[in-house]
């Protein structure tokens, strides 16, 4: 088979550039495979970061042809062979070397948000249909390409007043735990920032684990916060209709 | 104790974030001790995220006869009765108020129709037993602890590796490592140190396990004076991807089974009617992975050396609910739809049976002040492990192996540091930078995991293993004269090479102790030995430790099981 050309990025906080790099191809090869080859057997010191090789673990984000992926899970012969494959760290995070980046913001952003907390002598009974919809939400893995993706973070750089939608996805799955009994809507509206969101659903396209997180995370949100906040009266007849909530 | 290095000082050290470091952790800090998590890679991130299957404990939610008796019997049976008693004991009881405890802390497991924890069966478990969560259960389990562990406060130390473990003579007192990123050398400072490390696959090719697994804590271990036990028991899964060559190794979940999922070779035979007809699919990894491998030596594998395995009679949503990553994993790296087509599978290096030995009840190592927990401890699986009894594990020891630490922090003076250990270990560190020649650590590793994978794997034989010795004594000699290019910022290859030496010192444990078997059990089968010796090697276990700079085995007895036990053990339901 033939070679492919990759252009990584090899650099750190003080600059770089993409470099060239022949790999043979195997079939049903993937980047982050012709990524270790490069490792192996060009230059061992490329710093790219991976655990499962499976999509399991959100480790090996990288922007591959311009667009935010996991690289374990970017097949060679699905991109086009016509020309060279790129790859680049993602953009929205402070760059380390090379394809790793420092994430370390999100870790941060996670500390603000209230664990789960139960109701108190609550009797631990649920049905699957009511953890349906939290376990999508649980399915994240932390990849943060939805982060990578989204304008607000990406191009604005609003990392003090928005949480991004990786951080909406986490609280989304905790409001709507069938028995947890804290709100979150505060630290939505005035720390996490969900106000700045426009909806573009960037980050649900990007996800690889196929999280609706507009449509079922951010937009729900986004209807507490105003029910809550800008809406009394509504809130008040939803309280008294005990109808479900958004 | 000089101010060269970064240094910080905890009571309790714990070396690894998975679920078995993380439960540690959180317990040694609800003891009120001061904890510092330290993990190579991102929190998060551990090999206990890629767990699928599910996590076993005897809740009997669904099979209402299911009880600690049984689960603590089918994991003697499983193990081939090599286990630590006391550990499967404890494991069997524990376990359902670990995992109630998760979900308590907002774990969201699959749901029974009353509402309660979903159980699913599983190889070697006699009734439905694995509380579980589609097939993502480490997922669901490392964010809980995870984010139960931020809530406590607990200091983590993310991509940093640790390379030696600092002792005064007597006990451990801290460790010494290095932040991967900027590959600056850092100091702690501890009067109890927990290894949760996980396994070794890494030395072997055709494996399940990422970059993580070489073995660091147990070499750690091995190297500060603690005992190592039962090194030969490496488990193969039965059930790896074979193709396409990328993703050679990669677990396909052992939930395809226990869903229903049916074993044919070419020919179309249900071959497992041969080798376990009452168990069939679900019988035991080892019976498993070995039927697979003979089936395909005798010429009657799949189109690309491996069995079929088919779910595709179930209908496809019930598929894509219940194996959502198994659906996609085929789907999107292999071309292959599984509620249509077979996958085609082999064996793959999984697991590690073996590991430091510790006492069951405070998992305290030989050394004083070492703990281990989880995946780097040995002793609950014996000979071989069965699914799903590893996250159970995790949180059952790892919650004692928090205990015993902080309370033996708790009485233990203040640690001096010794400066001429560290300045030994820095030197070690550095040396693959001022070699002017020399090959790459990967090429050593190639030649490693071929070494393994050819001589020390599923069928063992005296010659086989007496030929990976010379090889492992060539390598160390190559080990120990690789380069390193670059700078220290984020350096793969520099990793790399102290990972080899860690590598070394767990594969040669492994093959000498499967040398000194003579005798095939569980995950250690020896074509010139293939029968069960219960009135030798069944009484008896491997220990490793090292004597100066050699390594030393020797065997002990396995403790004898109370009277009640044995009353358990013989009861058969
Ligand atoms: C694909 C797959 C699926 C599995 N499915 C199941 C299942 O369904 N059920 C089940 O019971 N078991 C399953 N297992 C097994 C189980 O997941 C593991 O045995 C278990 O997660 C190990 O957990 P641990 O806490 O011991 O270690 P890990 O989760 O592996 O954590 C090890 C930690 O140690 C850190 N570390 C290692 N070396 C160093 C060092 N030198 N310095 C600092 N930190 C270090 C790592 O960074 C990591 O944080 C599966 C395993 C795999 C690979
Ligand atoms: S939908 Fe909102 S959170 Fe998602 S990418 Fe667009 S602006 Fe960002
Ligand atoms: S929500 Fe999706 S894209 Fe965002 S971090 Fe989680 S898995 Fe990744
Ligand atoms: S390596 Fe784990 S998601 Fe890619």
């Amino acid at each position: 088979m033939a070679d492919a050309v990759l252009h990584v990025f090899r650099g750190d906080k003080d600059g770089g550039q993409a470099k060239e790099y022949r790999v043979p191809v195997a079939p049903g090869m993937v980047v982050l495979d012709a990524l270790h080859y490069i490792q192996g057997h060009i230059e061992s010191d490329l710093a790219v970061r991976w655990n499962c090789k499976a999509g399991k673990c959100g480790s090996c984000s990288a922007e591959v042809n311009g667009r935010p992926r996991l690289t374990c899970k970017t097949r060679m012969d699905a991109l086009p062979q016509d020309k060279p494959i790129t790859v680049s760290p993602m953009k929205t995070f402070p760059i380390i070397k090379d394809l790793v980046t420092d994430v370390s913001w999100n870790y941060e952003v996670n500390k603000k948000i209230p664990p789960f907390t139960p109701k108190p002598g609550v009797e631990w009974k649920m049905y699957q249909e009511d953890v349906d919809r939290v376990q999508e939400f649980r399915k994240c893995i932390e990849c943060f390409l939805c982060q990578d993706v989204c304008h607000v973070l990406r191009d604005h750089d609003k990392k003090e007043s928005f949480g991004g939608p990786r951080f909406f996805v986490r609280v989304a799955s905790l409001e709507m735990h069938p028995l947890d009994n804290v709100s979150r809507t505060k630290l939505l509206k005035d720390e996490l920032g969900v106000g700045l969101c426009n909806i573009t659903k960037c980050c649900t396209e990007v996800c690889p684990e196929e999280i609706h997180i507009t449509d079922n995370a951010i937009i729900p949100l986004k209807e507490r916060v105003v029910d809550e906040y800008y809406d009394p009266l509504l809130r008040l007849v939803r309280k008294i209709r005990g109808a479900p909530q958004p | 104790m000089n101010n060269k290095y970064e240094t910080h000082e905890h009571d309790v050290l714990v070396m690894g974030a998975g679920g078995a470091g993380l439960r540690a952790a959180i317990e040694a800090m609800a003891q009120g001790a001061r904890v510092a998590v330290v993990s190579k890679s991102l929190l998060g991130k551990a090999h206990t995220v890629m767990a699928e299957g599910g996590i076993a404990a005897a809740m009997a939610n669904v099979d209402r006869a299911d009880d600690w008796r049984t689960h603590f019997r089918d994991t003697m049976r499983g193990g081939k009765f090599l286990n630590n008693w006391r550990m499967a004991q404890l494991h069997a009881q524990e376990a359902p108020d670990r995992v109630r405890e998760l979900e308590q802390w907002g774990a969201l497991f699959d749901r029974t129709a009353d509402g309660q924890i979903l159980q699913r069966a599983f190889g070697g478990h006699t009734f439905k037993r694995l509380c579980h969560v589609g097939d993502r259960t480490g997922l669901e389990m490392i964010r809980t602890l995870q984010d139960r562990g931020v809530t406590m406060g607990f200091d983590v130390f993310m991509e940093c590796t640790i390379v030696k473990l600092l002792t005064d003579g007597k006990r451990v007192v801290g460790a010494f490592g290095y932040w991967r990123e900027q590959g600056r050398f850092v100091v702690f400072k501890a009067k109890s140190v927990i290894i949760a490390t996980g396994g070794i696959g890494k030395a072997w090719p055709v494996t399940s396990n990422s970059w993580e697994y070489t073995g660091d804590g147990m070499a750690l271990a091995y190297e500060a004076g603690a005992d190592l036990k039962d090194m030969e028991f490496v488990q193969f899964h039965p059930t790896g991807m074979v193709w396409p060559p990328g993703v050679q190794g990669l677990l396909v979940t052992e939930a395809v089974r226990g869903e229903g999922g049916i074993l044919r070779n070419k020919l179309g035979e249900r071959f497992m009617e041969k080798y376990d007809p009452k168990r069939m699919e679900l019988s035991t990894r080892d019976v498993v992975a070995r039927s697979i491998y003979t089936e395909v030596k005798e010429g009657r594998g799949s189109e690309h050396g491996g069995a079929y395995l088919d779910i595709s009679h179930k209908p496809a949503e019930y598929v894509k609910q219940k194996l959502p990553s198994m659906y996609h994993q085929f789907k999107e790296l292999a071309d292959v739809d599984i509620t249509k087509q077979p996958m085609e599978v082999g064996p793959t290096c999984h697991y590690m049976m073996g590991g430091i030995d510790v006492e069951a009840e405070t998992a305290q190592a030989s050394l004083p002040g070492l703990f281990a927990a989880g995946e780097a401890a040995a002793g609950l699986h014996g000979a071989n492990r069965l699914g799903g009894n590893s996250l159970s594990d995790l949180v059952v020891f790892g919650r004692r192996a928090g205990l015993g630490a902080a309370e033996y922090a708790n009485k233990a003076p203040a640690a001096n540091i010794d400066d001429a250990q560290i300045a030994e270990a820095e030197k070690a560190m550095l040396d693959p930078f001022a070699r002017n020649e020399g090959e790459s650590p990967y090429a050593v590793h190639r030649d490693l995991q071929q070494s393994m994978q050819n001589l020390v794997s599923i069928f063992r034989t005296e010659e086989d293993l007496q030929q990976a010795m010379k090889e492992l004594e060539a390598l160390k000699q190559r080990a120990a004269k690789v380069r390193v290019e670059g700078s220290r910022m984020f350096n793969p290859g520099w990793h790399l090479a102290r990972d080899l030496v860690s590598m070394l010192i767990v594969t040669e444990a492994v093959t000498r102790s499967a040398i000194a078997r003579k005798e095939s059990r569980g995950a250690h089968s020896r074509i010139d030995y293939p029968q069960l010796d219960d009135k030798v090697w069944g009484k008896q276990n491997n220990v490793t430790s090292r004597d100066g700079e050699n390594m030393k085995l020797r065997q002990v007895p396995v403790k004898e099981m109370p009277a009640e036990l044995q009353q358990v053990l013989a009861e058969d339901k």
